[in-house]
């Protein structure tokens, strides 16, 4: 058990001696989050919109000036005919356009009604539908008050937004962002850790050392444990206090599951440390092989349920999924672990995986 | 010239002989593009809604149906309690509740307007959609019982009613493939991450075993050794391009309407300078290790910041600024409009004079900063 120590000891003074590395470790997490959860807004807003409408009229500038109203949209043109929509478009000037007939007013009590034609850009298919889906609504509550002004509508929809009524999208992306950054930081710090001391030869001392396979892939955990979990402190501090994401949950329970889940990523980067024989190799692993399925797989920005569906399952070996189901229930649902029992052990049991396959990967032969 | 060539020879052989990593940036990336493309998507497809229905009545069933019916949703539960649709967002077996109060029918005939109430689970990104998919429902409703009502109403006496018939298109990719967006969004960050991956530790591992010493008491010039650590990345960023596109267009019918060689003469623009960038990390670190943090800070600005999946238009005024420095948004958006749009060189003339000069600048900066006699 003394080696096990030493070995600590050894692996504590490599993390302290190199302060430019160490600020780096702290100090990045915090810039990210700050940055990002500032920068990235899921809701689409500032939509360009044409008019086209060969002969405006006073309905014309009602549509108009509802169209404005909804501040959403911006009618930034308002065109006489068609013609000039297609460069516009292709030049992302406008998102949308809306096609009038001429004669817009008169058309309106017309028995077959007014003809208008909705344009949207999809290139992007998210927003092109979220766009179309807006301006439809605009649309119809234009149709409404044409008809029923005076009138109390049948009935009144109140709608609220659980946990987070605003719509706020830093509280759906910051605890996302949180869990990125934490799974990504903590997982590059060990991967390269025993490819180092291959590439640079000092493995072969540890080898020789009386030290136990466990032994050696604990004591690259640990020390570093203390870095990521200072990591995770930080994160939730500035979610908290500079995004006032709400902590409505236990403090208690909210601070060891960020412990176990940063305890995990150090396990999977050992993991991957023990199957590479470069920093090279390590890194492009790391990296390559993390961040995509982490943004895309995890629920972080798109949520899980609207994967195809024989997607759905494959999520179920990203552990950030697991966190963030964790982390949003602790933050904004106030739940507590008699609800997350099933994501905590399933973060426990791949914790556990990712050390017992770094100890048997783990080879005490160089060759 | 001739030492440029041995260099590049050199650099060529060092990643051949590394099958490990041959393996690791050509596989990885392809199976992701395979497998992950489709998982970019914020469809709201039948969430699941527990319906609370106090009333019984036709109408309030009528309400009901209108949900069953659409796409978006599905009545996964019912109950008759307020308490019961709380716990069941609480556990996820919900993500919307939909209450219809007592006295519903009535009170729509001849009461005060009722009031239908919806709670949304506002944990995900898609709450919004949600609850405007939700709305558009009820307020459907809403208008077709206004209508019916002033039929019943014989004192009625306004004009004829006012109509308005919309039709809806969507532009350059009417059937809504999710795919054929994100696929070349995502191609395009894969090559992204192994080219700065790449070059980002390339000099600096040199500098690790100390084998740029040699390199450093060569005749080259430090334009040359710059050029000669590039262009090896850059072919074989290019061919990774290239096999991307291949797959994304068998995989996923990725439309190619404008024209190819214009779209490869741009990516080699984009590659020079997201590789410029990998190579002037590496002159300024001291590690690996080092060298793969800064990397990765990198990589996540690309990454979150390029309107590839957040839209640009969203973020706050000062960091669209910092989502142009991107260079990665200005080849996506270039590839999407060549790939989808069929635009031309007239049309994408400005994001690529802005990506070239950036190219111009991040070498030149490579260059000054390499310096032969680092210690």
């Amino acid at each position: 058990m003394n080696a096990f120590f030493g070995l600590v000891r050894k692996e504590t003074y490599h993390i302290l001696r190199d302060r430019r590395t160490l600020g780096v470790l702290l100090l990045m997490p915090l810039i990210q989050v700050l940055l990002f959860g500032f920068a990235i807004r899921t809701d689409v807003e500032d939509i360009g919109i044409a008019l086209v409408t060969p002969t405006p009229d006073e309905a014309t500038h009602r549509l108009r000036a509802k169209l404005e109203a909804s501040n959403r949209f911006h009618v930034n043109r308002v065109l006489r005919s068609t013609e000039p929509l297609e460069s516009l478009f292709q030049r992302g000037t406008i998102d949308q356009a809306l096609v009038l007939e001429s004669g817009f007013a008169a058309a309106l009590h017309a028995p077959s009604g007014a003809q208008t034609l909705l344009l949207t850009d999809a290139i992007n298919p998210n927003i092109g539908r979220i766009q179309q889906d807006y301006a439809q609504a605009v649309l119809g509550e234009y149709e409404r008050a044409l008809n029923d002004g005076s009138r109390a509508p049948p009935f009144h929809v109140r709608s609220r937004a659980r946990y987070n009524p605003t719509l706020e999208s830093a509280y759906f992306f910051v605890p996302g962002l949180l869990a990125f950054i934490l799974i990504l930081v903590s997982a590059l710090m060990t991967s390269i850790s025993v490819a180092r001391e291959k590439e640079t030869g000092t493995m072969e001392t540890m080898l020789v050392s009386p030290l136990r396979q466990w032994q050696i892939i604990g004591g690259k955990v640990v020390p570093y444990l203390v870095v990521a979990f200072i990591n995770a402190l930080t994160v939730l501090g500035v979610a908290y206090a500079v995004f006032d994401v709400p902590i409505r949950g236990r403090l208690s329970l909210l601070l060891g599951e960020s412990l176990l889940f940063v305890g995990t990523a150090l396990a999977l980067g050992v993991l991957i440390s023990v199957l590479t024989d470069s920093q090279r190799t390590a890194m492009i692993a790391a990296l390559l092989g993390l961040m995509i399925p982490t943004t895309l797989l995890s629920g972080m920005i798109f949520p899980i349920a609207s994967m195809p569906a024989w997607l759905q399952p494959v999520s179920h070996v990203v552990p950030a999924k697991w966190f963030i189901r964790i982390i949003r229930g602790i933050l904004l649902k106030g739940v507590g672990l008699g609800d997350l029992w099933i994501e905590t052990l399933i973060l426990i049991g791949m914790g556990l995986f990712f050390l017992v396959a770094s100890t048997l990967n783990f080879s005490v032969r160089l060759d | 010239m001739q030492t440029v060539f041995y260099l590049i020879q050199k650099e060529a052989l060092q990643v051949l002989r590394d099958r490990v990593m041959m393996l690791q940036i050509f596989l990885i990336p392809l199976v992701q593009l395979l497998v992950i493309t489709s998982a970019a998507t914020f469809e709201v497809r039948e969430a699941k809604v527990h319906l609370i229905d106090a009333d019984h009545t036709p109408a309030s069933r009528r309400v009901a149906d209108a949900f069953r019916a659409s796409e978006h949703f599905a009545i996964a539960e019912r109950s008759a309690g307020v308490d019961a649709g709380s716990q069941s967002l609480q556990t996820r077996r919900a993500d919307l509740v939909l209450h219809v109060p007592a006295q519903f029918g009535h009170d729509l005939q001849a009461g005060p307007p009722p009031n239908v109430r919806l709670l949304v689970n506002g944990e995900k990104a898609s709450a919004g959609i949600m609850q405007s998919y939700a709305q558009q429902i009820l307020q459907d409703v809403a208008s077709d019982y206004a209508a019916e009502l002033r039929v019943q109403d014989a004192s009625y006496t306004g004009g004829p009613r006012a109509q308005m018939e919309v039709r809806s298109r969507l532009r350059y990719n009417a059937a809504l493939e999710y795919d054929d967006y994100m696929a070349s969004g995502i191609l395009t960050l894969l090559v992204t991450i192994i080219g700065t991956l790449l070059t980002a530790q390339n000099i600096v591992r040199e500098q690790e075993i100390g084998t740029i010493e040699q390199l450093n008491v060569t005749p080259m010039t430090k334009g040359q050794f710059i050029v000669g650590k590039l262009l090896p990345f850059w072919v074989l960023g290019l061919i990774e391009f290239g096999l991307g596109l291949i797959v994304a267009w068998l995989a996923y019918d990725l439309p190619i309407r404008g024209s190819l060689l214009l779209l490869f003469v741009v990516a080699g623009v984009y590659l020079t300078v997201a590789l410029g960038i990998g190579l002037l990390i590496s002159t300024v670190v001291n590690t690996q290790q080092q060298a793969m943090l800064v990397t990765f800070f990198v990589l996540v600005l690309y990454l979150l910041m390029s309107g590839l999946f957040t839209p640009v238009a969203s973020m706050p005024t000062w960091a669209e600024w910092v989502a142009e420095l991107s260079p990665l948004k200005h080849f996506i958006e270039i590839m999407r409009t060549v790939l989808m749009k069929g635009a031309g060189p007239l049309d994408i003339w400005q994001p690529t004079v802005i990506l070239a000069g950036y190219g111009g600048l991040i070498l030149s900066v490579a260059v000054r900063q390499y310096s032969k006699t680092k210690t």
